[in-house]
C-alpha cells in the first residue's frame, strides 16, 4: 500500500513537471460559421441592475449597428453577472477567462469587480474594455503589467471628482465638506479625489466616513458627521447606500440644510425611488449628454424603438462605444485564409490601443498609452420635485465648467 | 486557600480574563478620551442612543421568533431572517397600490394597518410552511441536519422571492403622518422611530403575556421544557410547535413592516443581516429565553449605534462606523466568554445546548 | 379509506402540491429563460422539460401513495393529479391574461403564457394544457402499473436524453477538442448548435437500452465472479483500481480543457476547506460557522508575502505557503481558546462571530496601511516550479490534488491514532469524554489548529491562483457552503467530502444557464437530500449505523 503511494506521488510530481501543455497561443480560429464570440460581464442582479441593463443595451444596438456580423462571422454575445463587487468580479472573469473561444470582453460596470477581474482576463489574453470603471487605478501607471489588455471609454474620476470639488467650492461657495464611502474601489477612490481637490482649493474636510455596503441605519453615522458641521457632503455611492444616506440626512439634526452630491453611480431613475422626496435639490456629477450630437439622437430613437424605454443610466453611450471600438479593431485584425478566419488577439490589444479620432456617440474616442480613450465632459445635474414626479433623472446640465 | 484557588482557576480562565481585561481598559480609555475631546454635544449621544433603541427594538422582535423556535426545536432556525424579509417584501405591493390610488394620503391609519395584516399573514404562512416541509420530517434527527435544512431553506426563500418579485431594490411611498418630529421633553425625535419603539414594546409585551398567561403559552413552555413529558400531559406537540412558528411568524412580519416603514427600501436579500443580528441578540440574551431575546435586541442596536462613536472615536480610529459589527460580534464573544449561556441564560442550558 | 377520500387525499391533494412547484418554477422564470434552450432541437425546450418532469413525477407520486391497492383508483389517481397540475397553470394563465399581475410578479410575461399553451393562442390554448396535463397523468399511471424491469428502463432511457440534452455544452467542446472525422461526424449526427438532434435522441435511447440490458444480464455474474476471487485476488484488484484512478487523475487536466478544469480547481479548493472543516465537525463535533477566517487568513498571508504591493517582502509562493498554514495553525489555537467552554449552538454563532471580525477588521480603512482595506491586495504571483509558471488551471489542479492528496492522509492517520479517537469520544460526549481522562483544552484546540491549518493551506492556493484578494471573497456564505458539503457528503466521511463538494460546487458551475437559479436550486437540493438521505450522500458505515439507531428511537419516542 505504501509503495503506491509512493509510486502515485512520483509519478504525480513527474507529470506537472513534464507533462504540462504550454500556454496556448493567443491566436483565435474561426470555422465557417462559427461566431466571433464577446462576452460582456456587467451588473445583472441587485440593487444596480439598472446599470448594468443600460450598458447591456448599449451594447446590443453596436452589434447591431455594426450589422451583427464580422468578415462574414457571425457576432456572438453571452454575459456573466459581476454583482457589482470583487467577487462577483472574479467569478465573472474566470468564467470568461475559461472560455477559449473568446475573443475579448466588455465590463465591468463597477470598478470594484473590474479590480480583480481584469487581470485574471488578461492572464488568458483576453482585451477588455469597459464603459463604466470610472476609478482611476485601473489605468494608472501604478496598476502595473496586469492591466495592459485593458482600457475604458467612460472618464476617468480624476476628472469626475475634481469637477465636483470645484462646483462645491466655487459655485455654491461652501468652504466645509465631509464625504461618505461604501468601501467600493469606486466611491473610495472618488471621495478621496474630491477632498484633495476640495483641499488644493482651500476648504476644509471635517470627516471621511465609510459604511458598509448592505448597511441601512445611517443615522448614527450621519450624527458622527454632523458633529463637524459640514456644509456639504459628497455620497458617490451606488444606489441603495445613497439612497438610504439621501433619506435619513434630512432626519439628522444639524445636517437639514446641508448641500448634498452624489455621482455617476447613482444617476438612475431607481435612486429616485430609493431616496424618495429627499432628493430634491440634490447634486449629481455625470456624464453630459446635451453636449453630444446627431448621433446620440439616432441611437436614442433606437433604444427607444426597440426596447420601449429612454436609458436607465448614464453609460449606455459609452458601452456602445466600447463595443464598436472592439469590433473596429477585430475587423482591422481579422485575417481570412480560406474558410477560416484568424484573429490574434495581441495585434488586436494593439490595434486597440491604437485607435485614433474614432467618431463614438461620446466624442471622438482616442485611446492613450494607459487605456483611458473617453472625451469626458461631465457635468453637474440638479434633481428638481418636477424629475421626482416624472421618475426621470434631469437631462439638462445645472452647471458646466467648460 | 490558595491551592483551592490554583485548582479552579486553569491556565485558559487567565487567558481568557486577560483577554477580557484588556478589551475593557481599550473601551474605557476610549471612552475617556473621545469625552474629554468633547466633539459630541448632549443632544448626540441622546440621538445615539435613540437611533440605537429604535434599531434595536426591531431586532428584539425578530429575536423573540428565533429564541421560541429555539426553545421548542432546540435548532437555529436559519430561515427566520427570511420569513422576516417575505413580509414587507410582499406588503410594498400592496403599499404601493394604495399609494397610487391615492388611498394612503386620504385614510393612512386604514392603509397601515392593512398593510400590517399582508405582511404578518405572509411571514406567517412563510414560517408555518417551512416547518411543516422543511423541519417536520426532522424531528429526532442529529441536531446538524435541521440545520442544513435551514440554510437550504432560507436560498430557497431568497431566491424564490427574487424570481417572483425580482432582484431589484424597491422603496416604499412615503407616508405623510410617519414624517418629521415631536419634541419630547425638550428632545427632538423622529416620528418613525417613536412609533417604532413603543410598537415594538408593545407587541412584545403581548407576546410575553400570551406565552405566560395563556393555555397555549403554558402547553408552548411545557414543550420546550420536555417533549416527551407534555406529549403525556396531553399536549399536541405537534401543533404547539406549529403554533410557536405562527406566533414567531408574525412577529418577524410585524418586525419587518416596522423596519421597512424606517429603512423604506425592500429588496429580497434584506432579511439575511437583521436576521444574523437578531440571532446573536438572541444568544447574546441566552438563547430560548424571551425576556433575555429582547433585552439583547436592545442591547445590540445601543452597541451599534453608541459603541463606535464612545469606544472608537477616542483611540483615534478612522471611519469607526465601518467597525460596527465588529464591535457588536466581540461584545458577543466576551459576554459568551464569561456567560456561556448568555446574560439571562440558566447556568443549566450549557447541558441542554 | 373510501376510493372517493384516496381521490381527495392522493390525486387532487398530489396535484396541487405538483401544481404548485411547477407554478413556482414558471413565475421565477425558469421556464421561460431556459426555453431559449433545447433538449431535442425544436421539439422539446428544457424549460418545457423540467416543467413536464415535475408533472409526472407528481403524478407518479400520487399513484404510489395510494393505499388502496386497486389498479383502476392508482391510475385514476394519476390522471386527476396531472388533471390538477394543468388546471392550476391553466388558471394562472388565463388570470395572467385577463389582469395586469405583472407588476408584481416579474416573471408572469406574455411568453411564459404562450409556452405554456404551447404557442396556441385563446381557448385552444388552455385546451392543449390541460390536455398535456392528461398525457403526463396517465403516462405516470402506465408507468406505475408497469413491472419493475421496463419501468426502470423507461425512466433511464428518457433521463440519458435529458441529460445529454442539459450537458451539451461540456460534451461538444470535448468532442470538438479532438478533431477527428469520425468524432466530428459523430458529434454532427447527436447535437445541433442547440440541443440533441432527434436522430441522435433516439441513437440514445437505443443505445443506452442496450448497454443496460447487457448490464442487466451480467449484473449477477460479475458480482458473484468478484465474490468468488480468492483475498489476495481481490486486493491485488482494488490496488489496479486505485492505480487506475491515479492515472485518471494525473491526465485528467489534459483532456479537460480550459472551462472544465477551472471547474475542478473550483470543487478541489472546496475538497480542501471540506476535509478541514471535517477534523473540526465531524471528528471532534464542534459546529464552526466561522471557518471562512482561517481560509482569508491562509489567503492573506500569502498576499503579503508574495505581493510587490504594501510591504514587497518579495518571497515566492513555496517559502509562503508554509508560514500561511503556520499562521492559520496559530489563529486556529487563538480563536480556539475563547471558545472553549462553549457548546452547541453559542459555539456556533461564537465562531460565526470571529468570521464576521476577521472580514469586516480587513475591509477597515482603519487597518487598511496594512491589509489594503476595501481595495484589497493584487498582483499575486503565480507559483512557480522550477521556472515553470502555473499560470493555467490545469497547472493549479496538480497543485490542489497535491494537497488534497496530503491532506487526505493526514486526516486518515489522525483518525486511526489516539487524538483521532479522543476527537470520536468527545463527539459523543464531553462530560463522559473528560471523566475518561481526555484533556478537553488540548484535544479541543488540536482540532481547532488542526482544522485551521487545511483551511489557510486552501486559503494560500486560492490566492494565487485568483491573484488577488478581497475581503468580500470571505463571507460567512463560504462557511456555511462548507458546512453543507460535509454534512450532505455525510459527517465524517472523507469520500463523501468529495462527492459533496463536486455535488454542490461543481454541479452548478457546469450548469451555466443555472447560474441564476443555482442558489434557488441550490436551497431546494440541500433540503431534498436531507429529508430524503439524512445521514449524507455517501456516509461513513459507523455513522450511518449511529444515524439509524437514533432515528429509530426517535421514531419511537414521538409514537
Amino acid at each position: 500500500m505504501k509503495n503506491v503511494l509512493k509510486v502515485f506521488i512520483a509519478v504525480c510530481f513527474l507529470f506537472s513537471v513534464t507533462a504540462m501543455p504550454a500556454v496556448a497561443g493567443n491566436v483565435v480560429k474561426l470555422q465557417k460559421g462559427e461566431p466571433v464570440h464577446l462576452a460582456y460581464w456587467f451588473v445583472t442582479s441587485g440593487a444596480n441592475t439598472s446599470l448594468g441593463m443600460d450598458t447591456f443595451r448599449g451594447v446590443e444596438i453596436a452589434i447591431e449597428d455594426f450589422g451583427g456580423k464580422l468578415k462574414g462571422h457571425p457576432i456572438k454575445l453571452t454575459g456573466q453577472d459581476e454583482m457589482c463587487g470583487p467577487e462577483g468580479g472574479q467569478a465573472a472573469a474566470s468564467k470568461i477567462a475559461s472560455d477559449p473561444t473568446v475573443i475579448a470582453s466588455i465590463g465591468s460596470n463597477c470598478s470594484s469587480a473590474a479590480k480583480p477581474g481584469v487581470p485574471i482576463l488578461w492572464k488568458m489574453g483576453i482585451p477588455n474594455v469597459s464603459p463604466s470603471n470610472t476609478a482611476p487605478f485601473l489605468t494608472d501607471p501604478a496598476s502595473g503589467p496586469d492591466f495592459d489588455g485593458y482600457l475604458r471609454t467612460c472618464h476617468n474620476d480624476k476628472v469626475q471628482g475634481a469637477v465636483a470639488a470645484e462646483f462645491a467650492f466655487t459655485k455654491l461657495g461652501l468652504k466645509k465638506a465631509a464625504t461618505i464611502h461604501d468601501g467600493s474601489v469606486y466611491a473610495e477612490q472618488l471621495q478621496q479625489v474630491f477632498a484633495d481637490t476640495f483641499t488644493k482649493l482651500g476648504g476644509t474636510i471635517t470627516s471621511q466616513e465609510a459604511v458598509s455596503p448592505g448597511d441601512t441605519d445611517m443615522r448614527p453615522v450621519l450624527t458622527k458627521i454632523a458633529s463637524g458641521k459640514p456644509e456639504f457632503i459628497y455620497l458617490p455611492m451606488f444606489i441603495a447606500e445613497s439612497g438610504h444616506v439621501t433619506r435619513q440626512c434630512k432626519e439628522v439634526a444639524g445636517l437639514e440644510k446641508v448641500a448634498l452630491m452624489s455621482a455617476d453611480g447613482s444617476f438612475s431613475p431607481d435612486f429616485l425611488k430609493a431616496a424618495g422626496k429627499a432628493v430634491i435639490g440634490m447634486y449629481h456629477s455625470s456624464p453630459d449628454f446635451s453636449a453630444l450630437g446627431d448621433s446620440y439622437g439616432k441611437f436614442l430613437e433606437k433604444h427607444k424603438a426597440k426596447y420601449g424605454i429612454s436609458p436607465e443610466a448614464p453609460f449606455h453611450a459609452h458601452a456602445y462605444d466600447a463595443a464598436m471600438l472592439i469590433l473596429n479593431a477585430i475587423d482591422k485584425v481579422a485575417v481570412v485564409s480560406g474558410d477560416t478566419l484568424e484573429i490574434d488577439r495581441e495585434a488586436l490589444v494593439k490595434a486597440m490601443y491604437a485607435t485614433k479620432g474614432m467618431k463614438g456617440l461620446t466624442g471622438t474616442i482616442t485611446c492613450d498609452e494607459h487605456g483611458d480613450c473617453a472625451d469626458p465632459k461631465i457635468a453637474v445635474y440638479k434633481t428638481s420635485e418636477a424629475d421626482l414626479k416624472a421618475g426621470l433623472m434631469p437631462t439638462v446640465p445645472f452647471w458646466k465648467k467648460y | 486557600m490558595f491551592q483551592k484557588w490554583k485548582d479552579r482557576v486553569t491556565v485558559t480562565d487567565i487567558v481568557m480574563w486577560m483577554i477580557g481585561g484588556t478589551l475593557l481598559l481599550l473601551c474605557l480609555w476610549g471612552s475617556v478620551s473621545t469625552i474629554r475631546a468633547g466633539l459630541y454635544t448632549k443632544s448626540h449621544w441622546i440621538d445615539f442612543l435613540i437611533f440605537g433603541l429604535a434599531q434595536g427594538s426591531i431586532y428584539a422582535l425578530i429575536a423573540t421568533g428565533y429564541t421560541m423556535v429555539y426553545g421548542v426545536l432546540k435548532m437555529i432556525n436559519f430561515a427566520h431572517g427570511e420569513v422576516f424579509m417575505s413580509g414587507p417584501f410582499t406588503g410594498y405591493f400592496v403599499a404601493t397600490a394604495m399609494w397610487r390610488s391615492d388611498f394612503l394620503d386620504n385614510h393612512p391609519i386604514m392603509a397601515i394597518v392593512a398593510i400590517f395584516a399582508v405582511a404578518m399573514f405572509v411571514s406567517t404562512m412563510v414560517a408555518f410552511l417551512v416547518e411543516k416541509i422543511a423541519y417536520r420530517p426532522l424531528r429526532g434527527a442529529p441536531r446538524l441536519i435541521p440545520l442544513i435544512t435551514a440554510i437550504g431553506a432560507s436560498f430557497f426563500l431568497q431566491y424564490l422571492f427574487k424570481g417572483l418579485y425580482g432582484s431589484g431594490v424597491n422603496a416604499y411611498p412615503d407616508i405623510e403622518i410617519l414624517n418629521g418630529f415631536w419634541m419630547i421633553f425638550g428632545i427632538r425625535v423622529l416620528k418613525i422611530q417613536v412609533i417604532v419603539i413603543i410598537a415594538a414594546i408593545v407587541l412584545m409585551l403581548v407576546l410575553y403575556n400570551f406565552i405566560m398567561l395563556t393555555r397555549v403559552g403554558k402547553a408552548i413552555r411545557a414543550v420546550s421544557e420536555d417533549k416527551e413529558a407534555a406529549a403525556l400531559m396531553g399536549i399536541n406537540v405537534d401543533a404547539m410547535i406549529s403554533t410557536t412558528f405562527i406566533i414567531g411568524g408574525m412577529a418577524a412580519g410585524a418586525a419587518g413592516v416596522l423596519y421597512a416603514l424606517m429603512f423604506k427600501q425592500v429588496h429580497f436579500f434584506m432579511g439575511f443581516l437583521p436576521g444574523l443580528k437578531a440571532f446573536t441578540a438572541a444568544v447574546l440574551g441566552g438563547i430560548g429565553n424571551i425576556p433575555g431575546a429582547m433585552l439583547g435586541g436592545i442591547f445590540l442596536g445601543l452597541i451599534e449605534s453608541v459603541a463606535p462613536a464612545l469606544f472608537l472615536d477616542g483611540l483615534g480610529i478612522i471611519a469607526p462606523y465601518q467597525l460596527k459589527d465588529a464591535i457588536a460580534f466581540t461584545m458577543l464573544v466576551m459576554v459568551l466568554i464569561f456567560r456561556p449561556t448568555g446574560i439571562l441564560g440558566e447556568r443549566l442550558a450549557s447541558k441542554k445546548a | 379509506m373510501t376510493k372517493a377520500q384516496s381521490l381527495w387525499n392522493q390525486g387532487v391533494k398530489i396535484g396541487a402540491i405538483g401544481g404548485v412547484s411547477v407554478l413556482i418554477i414558471s413565475l421565477i422564470g425558469m421556464v421561460e429563460s431556459f426555453g431559449k434552450r433545447d433538449i431535442i432541437a425544436g421539439v422539446l425546450p428544457m424549460g418545457v422539460a423540467i416543467a413536464l418532469i415535475i408533472s409526472i413525477l407528481a403524478a407518479y407520486m400520487a399513484a404510489k401513495k395510494t393505499p388502496i391497492s386497486d389498479k383502476s383508483i392508482q391510475f385514476a389517481n394519476a390522471v386527476v393529479s396531472g388533471l390538477v397540475i394543468s388546471g392550476f397553470l391553466a388558471a394562472f394563465v388565463m388570470i395572467g391574461r385577463s389582469f395586469n399581475i405583472r407588476e408584481m410578479l416579474v416573471g408572469a410575461s406574455p411568453v411564459l403564457y404562450s409556452i405554456l399553451t404551447g404557442g396556441v393562442a385563446g381557448a385552444g390554448g388552455i385546451f392543449l394544457l390541460l390536455l398535456t396535463g392528461l398525457l403526463c397523468g396517465a403516462f405516470a399511471g402506465i408507468l406505475y402499473m408497469l413491472r419493475d424491469l421496463p419501468r426502470r428502463l423507461t425512466v433511464n432511457a428518457l433521463l440519458t436524453i435529458f441529460i445529454l440534452g442539459l450537458l451539451q455544452e461540456l460534451i461538444l467542446p470535448i468532442l470538438k477538442a479532438w478533431d477527428v472525422g469520425m468524432i466530428n461526424y459523430l458529434a454532427g449526427l447527436f447535437y445541433t448548435l442547440n440541443g440533441l438532434t432527434p436522430v441522435g435522441a433516439i441513437l440514445s435511447v437505443v443505445i443506452f437500452c442496450i448497454l443496460y440490458l447487457l448490464w442487466n444480464a451480467n449484473q449477477g455474474a460479475i458480482k458473484s465472479k468478484y465474490a468468488a476471487l480468492p483475498k489476495e485476488a481481490r486486493k491485488k484488484s482494488q490496488i489496479a483500481a486505485l492505480i487506475v484512478l491515479a492515472v485518471i487523475l494525473i491526465v485528467l487536466p489534459q483532456f479537460l480543457g480550459l472551462f472544465l478544469s477551472e471547474v475542478i480547481t473550483i470543487v478541489g479548493l472546496y475538497v480542501l476547506l471540506g476535509l478541514g472543516l471535517n477534523i473540526v465537525v465531524g471528528y471532534a463535533g464542534l459546529l464552526d460557522l466561522g471557518y471562512v477566517a482561517f481560509f482569508a487568513i491562509g489567503s492573506y498571508v500569502v498576499a503579503l508575502l508574495t505581493s510587490p504591493q504594501i510591504f514587497a517582502f518579495g518571497l515566492n509562493f513555496w517559502q509562503a505557503l508554509p508560514i500561511a498554514v503556520i499562521c492559520g495553525i496559530l489563529a486556529g489555537v487563538m480563536l480556539g481558546i475563547p471558545v472553549l467552554k462553549m457548546r452547541g449552538d453559542y459555539l456556533a454563532i461564537a465562531t460565526l462571530g470571529f468570521g464576521e471580525i476577521i472580514r469586516i477588521l480587513v475591509l477597515s480603512d482603519f487597518l487598511r496601511p496594512w491589509l489594503g482595506g476595501a481595495q484589497g491586495i493584487g498582483s499575486i504571483p503565480n507559483p512557480n516550479l522550477f521556472g515553470f509558471q502555473m499560470v493555467k488551471p490545469q497547472h493549479i489542479y496538480y497543485l490542489l490534488l497535491a494537497g488534497i492528496i496530503l491532506v487526505i492522509f493526514i486526516s486518515l492517520r489522525l483518525k486511526k491514532s489516539k487524538i483521532g479517537r479522543a476527537w470520536m469520544a468527545m463527539r459523543e460526549d464531553e462530560d463522559v469524554a473528560q471523566a475518561m481522562g481526555i484533556n478537553l483544552v488540548a484535544t479541543k484546540l488540536l482540532a481547532f489548529a488542526t482544522g485551521a491549518g487545511f483551511s489557510a493551506l486552501s486559503g494560500a492556493i486560492f490566492a494565487s491562483k485568483i491573484g488577488s484578494v478581497y475581503p468580500h471573497s470571505f463571507n460567512v456564505f463560504i462557511s456555511i457552503n462548507v458546512v453543507c458539503i460535509v454534512i450532505i457528503g455525510g459527517i465524517g466521511s472523507l469520500p463523501g467530502i468529495v462527492v459533496g463538494a463536486a455535488v454542490l460546487m461543481g454541479l452548478p458551475e457546469l450548469l451555466r444557464e443555472f447560474a441564476e437559479y443555482r442558489m434557488f436550486v441550490y436551497g431546494v437540493a440541500l433540503v431534498i437530500v436531507m429529508l430524503l438521505r439524512p445521514e449524507g450522500l455517501l456516509p461513513e458505515a459507523r455513522h450511518k449505523m449511529e444515524f439509524h439507531d437514533e432515528t429509530e428511537a426517535g421514531a419511537k419516542t414521538v409514537a
